[in-house]
């Protein structure tokens, strides 16, 4: 580790921009706290809940999934193979984690109250149990992360407190994501005879559920590749550990088809499907276009074994998860609601400065933590290896 | 005993006594109003306008006619605010109206989302806004008056009273005025009953009721999934903890053997 002896962080123009972005960001969080929601935003009586919930928090929170689903799949069942892309996994939802607690407390009208659902018990509110859950595994990510920190800070008893702690966090943070990203879906059964019946269900929290774990694999490949873009690294490396791993994907997308057949014939709503409006337009797009075509495309061998193809694929499942929680915010209760609702630019400022920050904040830890390169280590170990077994099988060390 | 409100819309002459006897006892301010096209005033419900009489010009047959139909919280007997409210700030009291209580609102407005109704709304104006909505005058009814709206009506077409008997009252107006009144007493069974009943003459989808509403409380379809959360919590984490052990295990073995 000894490359890591001073705190670095590169300056390029894109980061620049970034920055430009984050401090905006800054200027317009500040404002809203001070002036209040009906300063900064466009939401109204009608639309009490717009782009801050809808994706910052809705959306944030499914594409951070990444995180307990590879925590499950590499530590719950030791599948060693993917230990390559732990650490970045859980970064990411780390971080975004982090954006989704910041995008909450700036969206609460009395943010100088955020403490009280943790004295005050509404235990009756889905909200309750997403606000704890939430809070618990923002925190059990910090102290995983205290594994990461303390070998780079290079305080022995510490890193030894924190990977002491590390099963028990595994565990713990694997249950709460199950919990809230559930809990995330049944925030909305409360909407029954208004949220449009495509979407509105009893098992809600069920396709919440396994769209926030099929996007992990997806995610984790999207962000691979983008980080192998920046930082040079070898992608094509990474491809068999993460087609291996998309295979959840593909099992889940096919499950969560299946099962939204069963509950639209259970509910008899398949009317809502094919009646032409626009709310069912959207549905059959979301369905055919972002969980039937990724699961067609990843069936095609040339397509999940060439980086291009799993990388669209990937970014097709991401997008229809995104999709999903925007029709299931907006699209869905726009009949219900009426009224007028397209955020202000302060909140598009904000979304968009809260993501620049993740992304600043991304760069510099795996500049300076060992993110990436635990694999490395493994491969070098291993080349290492089978160096040695060559040599005393008495024949020529293998070319490295 | 719980109390409620029975609005008979056929006695309804649209003066808007209710209104402003609301704004007076709660000390609303005005808000600025517009033309609207069915001569309503104030033009919606808000942080500022508690109730508010909408104004229905409907056809029949080549007739027009006038309706009026007062509109406000609806106090339902499960509240969804009440059950979407992390901090249990809305409470439907023993006496019938659901109130809020605003030193513990962190502002989240889960509640406008839950109400099946929209009635919560939101002080949008203000740095540190409050959820505002119809009380059914609980400071009032604390001190054995009616609410204000109800004491101002000048034809008795918002009456005050105990819920039971002002359902038994609507019933009884229906049976003994055949041919009168839709026979539906709106709030009787939706969303699992209401303190405030309504009777009209016409359709209330007419007049812009929701009547493709269910009749459970909305707080049981969220309880029948939000009680399993402990189960699930320990159960699955008790899952997760032998799989550890378990696969930690396996692996250890394998380990061994192929080294």
């Amino acid at each position: 580790m000894d490359q890591y002896t001073r705190w670095t962080f590169r300056m390029t123009p894109y980061r620049v921009v970034l920055i430009a972005l984050t401090l905006l960001m800054v200027g317009v969080a500040t404002y809203r706290l001070l002036f209040g929601l009906g300063a900064a935003t466009n939401l109204n009586d009608e639309w009490p809940w717009g782009l801050w919930i809808g994706f910052d928090v809705l959306t944030g929170v499914a594409l951070a999934g990444g995180g307990f689903s590879t925590c499950f799949i590499i530590h719950i069942l030791h599948k060693k193979k993917y230990h390559s892309i732990a650490r970045a996994a859980l970064l990411t939802s780390l971080i975004g984690y982090l954006l989704v607690m910041g995008g909450l407390f700036f969206d609460i009208g009395r943010w100088y109250n955020f403490w009280r659902p943790f004295f005050y018990w509404g235990h009756h509110s889905v909200l309750f149990e997403v606000f704890w859950c939430v809070s618990l595994y923002t925190t059990v990510q910090v102290l995983e992360f205290g594994h990461i920190l303390f070998e780079r800070i290079k305080s022995e008893p510490l890193k030894k407190l924190f990977d002491w702690m590390l099963p028990g966090l595994f565990i713990i943070g694997v249950m709460l994501p199950t919990l809230h990203q559930s809990s995330l879906g049944s925030l909305y059964i409360i909407t029954v005879d208004r949220l449009y019946p495509t979407w509105w269900s009893m098992i809600i929290p069920v396709f919440f559920l396994t769209s926030a774990v099929f996007v992990g694999p997806a995610m984790v490949t999207f962000e691979g590749w983008l980080a192998s873009k920046a930082y040079g690294r070898n992608f094509q490396a990474e491809m068999p550990v993460l087609t291996s791993l998309w295979k959840v994907t593909a099992w889940l997308l096919a499950f969560y088809f299946v099962l939204k057949c069963i509950d639209l014939t259970y509910r008899d709503a398949w009317g809502y499907v094919f009646n032409g409006s626009f709310e069912a337009n959207m549905f059959l797009v979301e369905i055919l276009g972002f969980i039937l075509l990724p699961l067609v495309l990843f069936l095609i061998p040339s397509v999940r074994n060439s980086v291009g193809g799993l990388v669209t694929t990937s970014i097709l499942v991401v997008v229809g998860v995104v999709f999903n929680r925007m029709n299931v915010v907006f699209t869905g209760m726009a009949d219900a609601a009426g009224g007028h609702y397209f955020p202000s630019w302060m909140e598009w400022s904000l979304t968009i400065g809260l993501i620049s920050a993740g992304i600043l904040v991304y760069c510099f830890v795996v500049e300076n933590f060992n993110i990436f390169h635990e694999d490395q280590e493994a491969y070098k170990a291993k080349l290492k290896k089978e160096k040695a077994r060559a040599v005393a099988d008495g024949g020529a060390p293998v070319q490295a | 005993m719980s109390k409620g409100m029975l609005i008979d819309i056929t006695k309804c002459i649209g003066c808007r006594a209710c209104q402003t006897a609301c704004k007076q006892w709660n000390d609303l301010p005005a808000v600025s109003t517009s033309f609207s096209n069915d001569w309503s005033n104030p033009p919606e419900l808000n942080a500022y306008n508690w109730t508010r009489v909408g104004f229905h010009l409907l056809e029949d047959g080549d007739q027009v006619q006038w309706r009026f139909a007062k509109r406000q919280c609806m106090h339902c007997n499960e509240p969804a605010c009440e059950s979407a409210c992390f901090v249990h700030a809305f409470v439907k009291t023993p006496e019938g109206p659901v109130v809020y209580k605003e030193n513990l609102c962190v502002g989240c407005r889960y509640c406008m989302l839950a109400c099946p109704f929209q009635v919560p709304k939101y002080e949008w104006d203000k740095a540190f806004p409050l959820v505002r909505k119809c009380r059914m005058c609980y400071d009032r009814l604390q001190e054995g008056m009616e609410p204000a709206c109800t004491t101002a009506c000048p034809t008795g077409a918002n009456i005050f009273g105990d819920r039971e008997e002002l359902l038994a009252e609507a019933k009884r107006r229906i049976k003994n005025n055949p041919g009168k009144y839709i026979d539906h007493v709106y709030g009787e069974k939706e969303v699992g009953g209401t303190s405030v009943l309504y009777l009209s003459d016409v359709p209330f989808e007419k007049l812009g009721f929701r009547t493709d509403i269910t009749t459970k409380g909305i707080p049981q379809y969220t309880w029948s999934v939000l009680k399993w959360t402990p189960h699930i919590a320990i159960g699955w984490t008790a899952i997760l903890t032998a799989l550890y052990m378990y696969t930690k295990r396996r692996a250890d073995v394998e380990e061994e053997d192929g080294h």
